[in-house]
């Protein structure tokens, strides 16, 4: 690789085993979407949980959260090269959703708002490891961050974290979501740098 | 949006000259040896490397058509930021360094795509914008065009005589915080009455590309959506302060 004449860099104190290759570390919090902020009504908002599944499962606003919730505190990993370290959440566990619900589907994709989809095998948003989350740091989440709930797989590249999900059709076959088929990785695992579908 | 068919691999590129646009940005121009060709409004990941082997990547939109010889980045320098110093202020011609890419398959426009087109940036917000226009006048198009640019002051407007020239595209100017004596430009934030005004209404079914600082492409985008365009036409583009 080629040496770029004079350049020194800004080598942030941090713990490098938090930082995944190529990322930095910010202090705010960076905005990212392909379209307009989408701001439907709560008492129009649902989630749903269909596609193959044998008994289609939904949920209003009022009914999420009356389920069991987490807070929790992760690293998130933005493909575009930022990467924000403990931040606090709280929302519902996919778990907890996906209790009594039976699938022949290895896949999921989640559908927001605004029409974004993305992409994730089902074994990644079990065991602990995704949320559907509605609350930042303490404050409900705000619209241009995702509100009034997103995914978050803190685990894979952030756009993985359906900002304004608004379900989980589940898919026997893999099926690329909205950035995944503009070129994206397929997966998306920060530490593999999978930013670009052929990484 | 259709795949990419080349991989998306690191190649070392050449400086081949930098051009100063404001004083905090700088267009730098590469030799790319076997450039798989671009649409305009994509951009390129940049990845500096230091003489002890620290890497640090940022990405950068693309400033020149895909008809373009040489593959140009119009860079803005974040005072803080680690890569666009030294880019906008350290780079010279002969340097290498790498850059994969293109990436990025929903902000882009061809001709084919068709119009009308509303562009409206916020300030550097301008640069896949600007590959937009060169692309449309290198294709000779007479897809009805229209531009509105929000900068600080006129000396922070990039390309400025470049835009003077394209005398086929409405081209409208903000200027927020300071006006040459005369201006008969607006003088405010964008909102929805100046989108209104500089139109074309959402009868007549503009494509509309939005590409700036967050704060702005929200405000731009929800006022669009007030006056009535689809939010599916709207493509937006953001970039936040650490977007360095």
């Amino acid at each position: 690789m080629p040496i770029s004449r004079g350049f020194r860099g800004r080598r942030a104190e941090v713990d490098p085993s938090r930082v995944p290759p190529g990322q930095y570390v910010v202090t705010d919090f960076p905005v990212l979407s392909a379209g307009p902020t989408p701001h439907t009504p709560l008492d129009e908002w649902s989630f749903t949980i269909s596609g193959a599944v044998d008994e289609p499962v939904s949920w209003t606003w009022e009914e999420l959260l009356a389920l069991p919730s987490e807070t929790f505190t992760v690293d998130i990993h933005c493909v575009t090269k930022w990467s924000k370290l403990d931040t606090s959440w709280t929302g519902v566990s996919v778990d907890t959703l996906l209790e009594g619900v039976t699938t022949e589907g290895d896949y999921v994709t989640a559908w927001s708002d605004g029409d974004y989809t993305t992409n994730i095998p089902l074994e990644d948003l079990t065991g602990g490891r995704a949320w559907v989350a509605h609350t930042f740091d303490g404050e409900p989440l705000e619209a241009e961050h995702g509100g009034p709930a997103r995914l978050l797989v803190p685990h894979l590249y952030f756009w993985k974290s359906a900002k304004w999900v608004r379900g989980l059709t589940l898919t026997v076959d893999d099926e690329p979501g909205f950035w995944e088929a503009a070129g994206y990785h397929n997966y998306g695992d920060p530490w593999k740098e999978q930013r670009y579908w052929s990484d | 949006m259709s795949l990419p068919r080349a991989p998306i691999r690191w190649r070392t590129v050449r400086v081949g000259e930098v051009v100063a646009e404001t004083a905090q940005a700088a267009t730098i121009v590469l030799d790319v040896p076997d450039w798989p060709g671009h649409a305009a409004g994509q951009h390129v990941d940049v990845r500096l490397t230091a003489d002890d082997g620290y890497q640090a990547q940022r990405s950068y939109s693309i400033a020149s058509a895909p008809e373009d010889a040489r593959l140009a980045l119009t860079v803005e320098r974040i005072d803080d930021g680690e890569v666009s110093p030294y880019l906008v202020d350290e780079v010279r011609a002969g340097d290498e360094f790498e850059i994969r890419g293109p990436v990025g398959g929903h902000f882009t426009w061809r001709v084919a795509d068709g119009g009308p087109l509303l562009l409206v940036a916020g300030g550097s917000g301008l640069v896949p914008l600007m590959a937009m226009l060169r692309h449309r006048a290198a294709q000779d198009s007479d897809v009805e065009a229209r531009l509105l640019l929000s900068a600080r002051s006129a000396d922070d407007v990039l390309y400025r005589a470049e835009l003077d020239r394209l005398d086929d595209v409405a081209v409208h100017y903000t200027l927020t915080r300071s006006r040459p004596e005369g201006w008969t430009g607006y003088d405010r934030r964008v909102d929805a009455e100046m989108l209104a005004e500089v139109g074309p209404a959402p009868s007549a079914h503009p494509l509309v590309f939005v590409c700036g600082p967050t704060a702005f492409v929200e405000t731009v985008a929800d006022g669009l959506v007030a006056l009535g365009h689809p939010p599916d036409t709207i493509h937006t583009e953001r970039f936040g302060p650490t977007g360095s």
